[in-house]
């Protein structure tokens, strides 16, 4: 019977590309999505720069981007701590809300009466707004951290978890039909069909609460004001504004951001990892 | 082996068919005439609403619930897209518990015997739509099923691909010999592979023809070019005209 088969060639489309140019590690092409953003940053900067020094603008009002570089490396110190606090809560958020937002969704999967009896909470929890009842949090909650870290897993548990409950209920209909044919158990057709059908949407779910969980972190943070011993890097810009240090709230602003955009990249390249062989938004197309 | 049920609803009404062992038998029909319902019937998918399904086995003669070993081939691949072809083939025997080690290699050897040897690690994405298929029947054989059920499996092929899946399929079923039930709607194909072409009508569904094909196997490309397999052809059609018009 092998004879009678020509299979075509797909070498190309099942071994990795070798021939890709790289120029300093990275792919050719890749470097204008680096280097184009880049450019902007930095004649942006330059502007700045450039109009705070010729219109003598005072660094309370206005501080130059070197004023800022500058005080960002004098204040390390206290600013590396805060940065440390807050990355704590905004991890630790993330993955409680992961974790449970994932247990949920399982347990949703489970039975559509639990789905049903329990959703319209989740969506209360969603469209409440945190700022009104963190101070009721931090008030139940004598440790700081611990609260702020709850307020910061409620605005970040929602994505997760209505993403997870769509995806696990989106696994082909055929293919469940396939695994009951076979006599699969529930648990077997959890693990081997619908948590892998879900995994893309878990993961867009994560990305999107990635942000969500440092924007919590940081809300909350303000509520709590300056009470706490956890002094992330929201008490340091409401400290610096009581005390008019400007060029150091722009440096506690300037890492919040690059946080913001460490916690998507890394998200995104887990994403990429996890669903490179398969998923259509993790191929490249050609051409 | 032999079943018989009656369906109250629309879907098929008054169907009493019987399948013998080793055969490789074909629903032709018009859509709607719950071919595919028949078949997944007969998958134990659903149940039917009235009347019954019995299995007979040489080595139990009772009738029931006992139900044989069965592959079921999808119109469309089916194919768990994060899973290579191999453990795709491999997934009914990891299901009944199989370790890892021997259903590797049972799943490789399916692999081979529907000639793709060599792609055990590639993606689902990264196969052809034949090879897409290829895969899934031999996920299907994997188990070495007693009946192998088929809903349209080769309809969103192209021709050329179609034919070359008839051949493997009719040397594979030679080889084997486990029982088909084939859906299509093609009587071209219907003919050329089937040993039986149970004619259906919809509205409700039900049984018009039995058309016995006659020839003997091998079937090969001087079978469907003969005049023998065109006038069987037009016999099928003028069965398939009546139970369209009926």
């Amino acid at each position: 019977m092998s004879e009678t088969i020509a299979l075509p060639r797909l070498e190309e489309d099942v071994q990795p590309r070798l021939a890709v140019r790289r120029v300093l590690g990275v792919a050719r092409d890749a470097w204008p999505r680096i280097l184009m953003p880049l450019i902007i940053g930095i004649a942006s900067l330059g502007a700045w720069e450039i109009a705070v020094v010729v219109n003598d603008v005072p660094p309370w009002i206005v501080p130059a981007p070197s004023v800022i570089l500058a005080t960002l490396l004098r204040d390390w110190h206290t600013l590396s701590v805060s940065l440390w606090i807050t990355l704590q809560i905004t991890f630790a958020a993330l993955a409680v809300a992961a974790g449970l937002g994932l247990l949920l969704a399982i347990l949703f999967a489970q039975s559509k009466w639990i789905e049903l009896s329990l959703f319209p909470y989740a969506v209360i929890l969603q469209v409440t707004p945190i700022v009104a009842i963190a101070p009721l949090i931090i008030i139940w909650v004598n440790n700081v951290k611990l609260a702020l870290l709850i307020c910061a897993w409620i605005v970040a548990f929602f994505p997760i978890l209505s993403n997870t409950t769509l995806g696990l209920n989106s696994a082909d209909h055929n293919l469940r039909d396939l695994f009951r044919l076979y006599r699969a158990s529930r648990v077997q057709e959890l693990f081997l069909l619908r948590l892998p059908a879900a995994l893309p949407l878990f993961l867009a779910g994560l990305r999107i609460s990635g942000g969500l969980a440092l924007i919590g972190a940081i809300v909350a943070e303000f509520v709590a004001g300056t009470g706490g011993q956890a002094s992330g890097l929201a008490y340091r810009i409401l400290e610096s504004g009581y005390q008019l240090q400007i060029p150091r709230m722009f440096a506690a602003l300037f890492l919040i951001c690059v946080t913001g955009i460490v916690i998507f990249l890394v998200l995104g390249l887990i994403q990429h990892l996890l669903l490179r062989h398969w998923h259509e938004s993790a191929i490249r197309r050609e051409g | 082996m032999a079943k018989r049920f009656t369906d109250g609803t629309l879907a098929l009404s008054g169907v009493d068919l019987d399948v013998g062992q080793g055969e490789f038998l074909s629903l032709l029909g018009p859509s709607g005439c719950g071919k595919s319902t028949l078949l997944r019937i007969l998958s134990g998918l659903i149940e039917p609403s009235a009347g019954s399904l019995d299995w007979l086995t040489a080595a139990q003669q009772t009738r029931g619930a006992a139900q044989p070993k069965l592959g079921f081939v999808f119109q469309e691949p089916t194919l768990m897209p994060w899973a290579t072809a191999l453990a795709n083939v491999a997934l009914p025997l990891r299901l009944a518990g199989m370790s890892r080690s021997e259903r590797e290699d049972r799943a490789a050897s399916a692999l081979a015997r529907v000639g793709l040897a060599g792609f055990e690690t590639a993606y689902p994405r990264a196969l052809s739509g034949g090879m897409k298929m290829r895969v899934s029947i031999a996920r299907a054989l994997v188990t070495c099923p007693d009946i192998l059920l088929m809903d349209e499996p080769f309809a969103a092929l192209d021709e050329i691909t179609r034919f070359r899946l008839n051949n493997d399929l009719l040397s594979i079923w030679q080889e084997a010999r486990f029982t088909v039930v084939f859906v299509t709607h093609s009587v071209f194909e219907s003919v050329y592979l089937s040993e039986r072409v149970v004619v259906m009508a919809a509205r409700p569904g039900r049984v018009v023809r039995e058309i016995a094909i006659e020839i003997p196997y091998p079937r090969d490309e001087t079978f469907r070019t003969s005049a023998e397999y065109a006038s069987l052809c037009r016999t099928v059609s003028l069965g398939l005209g009546e139970a369209i018009a009926a």
